[in-house]
C-alpha cells in the first residue's frame, strides 16, 4: 500500500468475509434503555427503604388507617401505556390525525393520574395531617410516591412539548423513531407504578 | 508498510485570539476536547487533593502534632477522600473513555455530544460546588466550612443536629450533581460502542478498551444511582424534615450504611476497569504480542461487574450482621479474587516470550501487575470476617485501599498518559523525565504505603487526629510522611514532563508505538473529524493487517 492512500484514510481495505451489511441498534433507544436502567436502580432503593420502615414508625398514622386504593388513578394511568402505544404506531404508518387523538388522550390520562394524586395528597394531609416529616410513613411515602409523581410530570412536559408540535404539523413519519424513544420512557413510568402501586397498596397495608 | 509520520495539509494549527480559542474550548461538544477538559479538570482536583493529603501527613509526622487544628483535620480527610474518588478518579477514566472509545471503534463522536459537554459541565461544576464549601459553608450558624464527616458521611453524622450550617449540604448536592454526570457519560459510552461501531468492528473484535469502559458503563448506571438516591434521601432529611436516617424516629443508620456501599464498592470496580483497559491495551504492544485470552478477559470483566455488585458489606462486618450474612459477604468478596486473577495471568501470558520493550508506559504497566496482585492479596485477608474485625477502621484498612487506588489505579492511569500522549498532543513525553517521575513514584509510594500496614496492625486507627508517644508509631509514621513527599516530588516531574514536552516534546507522528488500533491510523493530534474516511475493519488490530497484508490477523479469527 502506498502512501498516498495512507493519507486519506488508513484502514479502507475491505477484507474478504466482511460482511456488507452493516446493522447497529438505534442510539436513541439504548440511550433510554440505559436511562431506564439507571432509574431503576433508583426507585430500587426508594422502594426497599418503603418496605424496610414498613411498621417501623413511632407515632401514626399508619398505612392501615389512612390510604384508600386508588383504582381508578391507576387503571387512568396504565391505559395511557396503550394510548401511547397506539399513537405511535399509527405515526409509524403515517396516519397523523390518529396518532394526535391518542396522544392527547395520553396527555389527558397522565393528568387525570396526577390529579388523583394530588387528591391523595390533600387528603392524607388536611384529613389526616400526615405531611413527609411526620413520621417514617410519611418521608417513605411521600418521598416514594413523590419520586414516581415527579417522573410522571417529567413524562407530561415532554408529552405535551410533542403535542404543541404535532397540533402545529410538525410531528410525521419522520419523527417516528423518536416518539418510540419517549413512548418507551412512558411505559417505564407505568411499569414503575406497578410496583410502587403493589408495595404501598397491596404489601403494605 | 511504513509507520512514518504524515502530515496532513489543512490540519495546522492557526493562531486565533486567546477569548477566542477559550469559547470555543468551554461550548466545545467534541469528544476529544472534552476528554482533555475532564483529564485537566481531574488533575487540578489531584493537586488540590494531594494538598490536602500532605496537610494530613505532615499532622501526623510525630505524635502530639499540631501542625493543624482538629477540626481542620476532620475537613481535610473528607475533602481528600471526596475529592480523589469523584473529581479526580471519575474524571479522568472518563476523560480517557471520552477520548479514546470513538477513536477506537472508528466513530465521529460519541453516541450524544451534546449531552457529553453536559455531563462533563455538571461534573466539574460539581467539584467547584463542593469547594466553594470553603467559602459558604458557614451559613447562619459560623459552625463548620468544609464537609468534615469523613467521605460516608454516615448517619448520624450527617444530619442537621451533627452537622448544622452547609457543610454536608455542599457535600451531598456535588455528589449529585456529579453523579448525574456520570450517569449521562455512562449512558453516552453505552450508546458509543453499540450503536457507533465502524463496519466490521463486531463486538468480538472490539479493543479490549471498549469492551472494559462498556462494562464499566453498565456498573455506573446501576452502582452511582443508589448513592443518588440515598443524596436524595440525606437532603429530604436536612430540608424537609424527613426521618429515613434520623434513629430517634426509628430511622436506621445502618440503611445508610447499605445505601452507600451498595454504591461504595462497585464504584472501586467501576475506578479498576478503566485501569484494566489501559493495561490490555498498553502490555500487548510493548510485549509485541497480541492480548492472550481476548474472550477470557471480556468474561472475567463481566464476571467482576457481576459479582462486584454483591460484595459491598464487607465494608460493615464490625457493625453485627448475622453469621450468614457475614459469610455470604466473605464468600462473595473472595469471588472476587477469581476472575481478578486470571487477568493478572493473561498479562503476564501476554507478555511471556514477547519481545518486552520497556518504555515508560510499560514500566508503569509492570508496576501496576505487582502492586495490583498484594492490593488484591490485603483485600482478601480482610475477607475474612475474623480478620477485619481485628483490623476495621485501623491504617491497614487505609494502607489496603491506597495500594488499590495508587499502587493499581494510579499507576495505570500514569502508563495510560504516557501511551496516549503523543496521540492527544502530537509530542512524545519525555522518556528520561519519565523515567525519574516512574523510580521516584515507586520509591515514594513503596515507602508510604508499604510501611502504613504496620501501624496499623499496632493499632493505630484512621482519622486519627494524633497520637501518644511510645505505641511505637511514631517512626513509621515519619517515613510515611516522608514517602508522600516523594511522591508528590514525582507528580510535579510528571507535570514538568507534560509541560515541557508539549512545547519541546519529539515529533510524535501517527504511530510512534507500531501499534494496532485504530486511533493510530490518524494523525496526532487527530483532526476534528476523526477519520477522513470510515474505516472497515476485518480483525482486532486493523492495523495489524494494514502493515502486514501477506499475514492479517483476520486469517486467524
Amino acid at each position: 500500500m502506498s502512501e498516498g492512500e495512507n493519507i486519506m484514510s488508513a484502514v479502507t481495505t475491505s477484507f474478504p468475509g466482511t460482511a456488507a451489511e452493516w446493522r447497529l441498534p438505534s442510539r436513541g433507544k439504548v440511550a433510554m434503555a440505559g436511562l431506564i436502567i439507571a432509574e431503576s436502580a433508583i426507585f430500587t432503593i426508594f422502594v426497599v427503604a418503603y418496605l424496610f420502615y414498613l411498621g417501623k414508625s413511632i407515632t401514626g398514622p399508619t398505612p392501615q388507617e389512612v390510604l384508600e386504593t386508588p383504582i381508578f388513578y391507576t387503571v387512568c394511568l396504565l391505559s395511557s401505556s396503550l394510548t401511547i402505544h397506539l399513537a405511535a404506531k399509527f405515526l409509524a404508518r403515517g396516519i397523523g390525525f390518529a396518532f394526535l387523538g391518542f396522544w392527547l388522550l395520553t396527555i389527558a390520562l397522565g393528568g387525570l393520574f396526577l390529579y388523583g394524586t394530588a387528591l391523595e395528597w390533600h387528603r392524607l394531609i388536611y384529613e389526616h395531617g400526615l405531611t413527609i416529616s411526620t413520621n417514617l410513613f410519611g418521608t417513605t411515602y411521600y418521598s416514594l410516591v413523590g419520586l414516581h409523581a415527579f417522573h410522571v410530570t417529567a413524562g407530561l412536559v415532554m408529552l405535551v412539548i410533542v403535542a404543541v408540535f404535532g397540533l402545529t404539523g410538525r410531528v410525521g413519519i419522520k419523527q417516528s423513531g423518536r416518539i418510540e424513544v419517549l413512548s418507551m420512557y412512558w411505559h417505564f413510568v407505568d411499569a414503575v407504578w406497578i410496583v410502587v402501586f403493589t408495595v404501598v397498596y397491596i404489601l403494605g397495608r | 508498510m511504513s509507520s512514518n509520520a504524515i502530515t496532513i495539509p489543512g490540519t495546522q494549527i492557526q493562531t486565533r485570539p486567546w477569548v477566542d480559542e477559550l469559547h470555543q474550548w468551554v461550548t466545545t461538544v467534541d469528544h476529544k476536547r472534552l476528554g482533555i477538559l475532564y483529564m485537566l479538570s481531574a488533575l487540578m482536583f489531584l493537586v488540590i487533593g494531594g494538598v490536602e493529603a500532605l496537610i494530613i501527613r505532615i499532622q501526623l509526622m510525630h505524635s502530639h502534632n499540631d501542625f493543624v487544628s482538629p477540626e481542620v483535620f476532620n475537613r481535610m480527610f473528607t475533602m481528600h477522600g471526596t475529592t480523589m474518588i469523584f473529581f479526580v478518579a471519575m474524571p479522568v477514566l472518563f476523560g480517557f473513555a471520552n477520548y479514546l472509545v470513538p477513536l477506537m471503534i472508528g466513530a465521529r463522536d460519541m453516541a450524544f455530544p451534546r449531552l457529553n459537554g453536559f455531563s462533563f459541565w455538571l461534573s466539574f461544576l460539581g467539584g467547584l460546588l463542593l469547594y466553594f464549601s470553603f467559602l459558604g459553608g458557614s451559613g447562619l450558624y459560623g459552625a463548620g466550612n468544609a464537609p468534615d464527616v469523613g467521605w460516608w458521611a454516615y448517619a448520624p453524622l450527617g444530619s442537621r443536629a451533627f452537622s448544622p450550617g452547609h457543610s454536608s449540604d455542599y457535600w451531598t448536592l456535588a455528589l449529585l450533581v456529579s453523579g448525574f454526570g456520570s450517569i449521562g457519560t455512562a449512558i453516552n459510552i453505552i450508546a458509543t460502542v453499540l450503536c457507533m461501531r465502524c463496519p466490521g468492528m463486531k463486538l468480538s473484535r472490539m479493543p479490549l478498551l471498549a469492551w472494559l469502559n462498556l462494562v464499566m458503563a453498565g456498573m455506573v448506571l446501576i452502582a452511582i444511582t443508589p448513592l443518588s438516591a440515598a443524596q436524595i434521601m440525606l437532603l429530604i432529611d436536612r430540608y424537609l424534615g424527613g426521618h429515613f436516617f434520623d434513629t430517634q424516629a426509628g430511622g436506621s443508620a445502618v440503611l445508610w450504611m447499605h445505601f452507600f456501599w451498595i454504591f461504595g464498592h462497585p464504584e472501586v470496580y467501576i475506578l479498576i476497569i478503566p485501569a484494566f483497559a489501559f493495561m490490555s491495551e498498553i502490555i500487548p504492544v510493548f510485549s509485541r504480542k497480541p492480548i492472550f485470552g481476548y474472550p477470557v478477559m471480556v468474561a472475567a470483566t463481566v464476571c467482576i461487574a457481576f459479582v462486584s455488585m454483591s460484595v459491598w458489606a464487607h465494608h460493615m462486618f464490625s457493625i453485627g450482621m448475622n453469621s450468614y450474612a457475614n459469610s455470604f459477604f466473605a464468600i462473595t468478596t473472595m469471588a472476587v479474587g477469581i476472575p481478578t486473577g486470571i487477568k493478572i495471568f493473561n498479562w503476564i501470558g501476554t507478555m511471556w516470550g514477547g519481545r518486552i520493550q520497556f518504555k515508560v508506559a510499560m514500566l508503569f504497566c509492570i508496576g501496576f501487575l505487582f502492586q495490583f496482585l498484594i492490593a488484591g492479596l490485603t483485600g482478601i485477608m480482610q475477607a475474612a470476617v475474623p480478620f477485619a474485625w481485628q483490623l476495621t477502621l485501623s491504617y491497614f484498612v487505609v494502607a489496603h485501599f491506597h495500594y488499590v487506588i495508587v499502587g493499581g489505579i494510579l499507576f495505570a492511569l500514569f502508563g495510560a498518559f504516557y501511551y496516549w500522549y503523543p496521540k492527544m498532543t502530537g509530542r512524545m513525553l519525555s522518556e528520561s523525565l519519565g523515567k525519574w517521575h516512574f523510580w521516584l513514584f515507586l520509591i515514594g509510594f513503596h515507602m508510604t504505603f508499604d510501611v502504613m500496614h504496620i501501624p496499623g496492625l499496632l493499632g493505630m486507627p484512621r482519622r486519627i487526629y494524633t497520637y501518644e508517644p511510645g505505641r511505637g508509631w511514631d517512626t513509621l509514621n515519619l517515613i510515611v510522611t516522608i514517602g508522600s513527599f516523594i511522591q508528590a516530588i514525582a507528580i510535579l516531574v510528571f507535570v514538568a514532563n507534560l509541560i515541557i514536552s508539549y512545547f519541546k516534546g519529539a515529533e510524535a507522528g501517527n504511530d510512534p508505538w507500531d501499534a494496532w488500533t485504530l486511533e493510530w491510523s490518524i494523525s496526532s493530534p487527530p483532526p476534528a473529524y476523526n477519520f477522513a474516511t470510515v474505516p472497515t475493519v476485518a480483525s482486532r488490530r486493523p492495523l495489524w493487517d494494514l502493515k502486514h497484508p501477506e499475514d492479517p490477523d483476520s486469517r486467524y479469527e
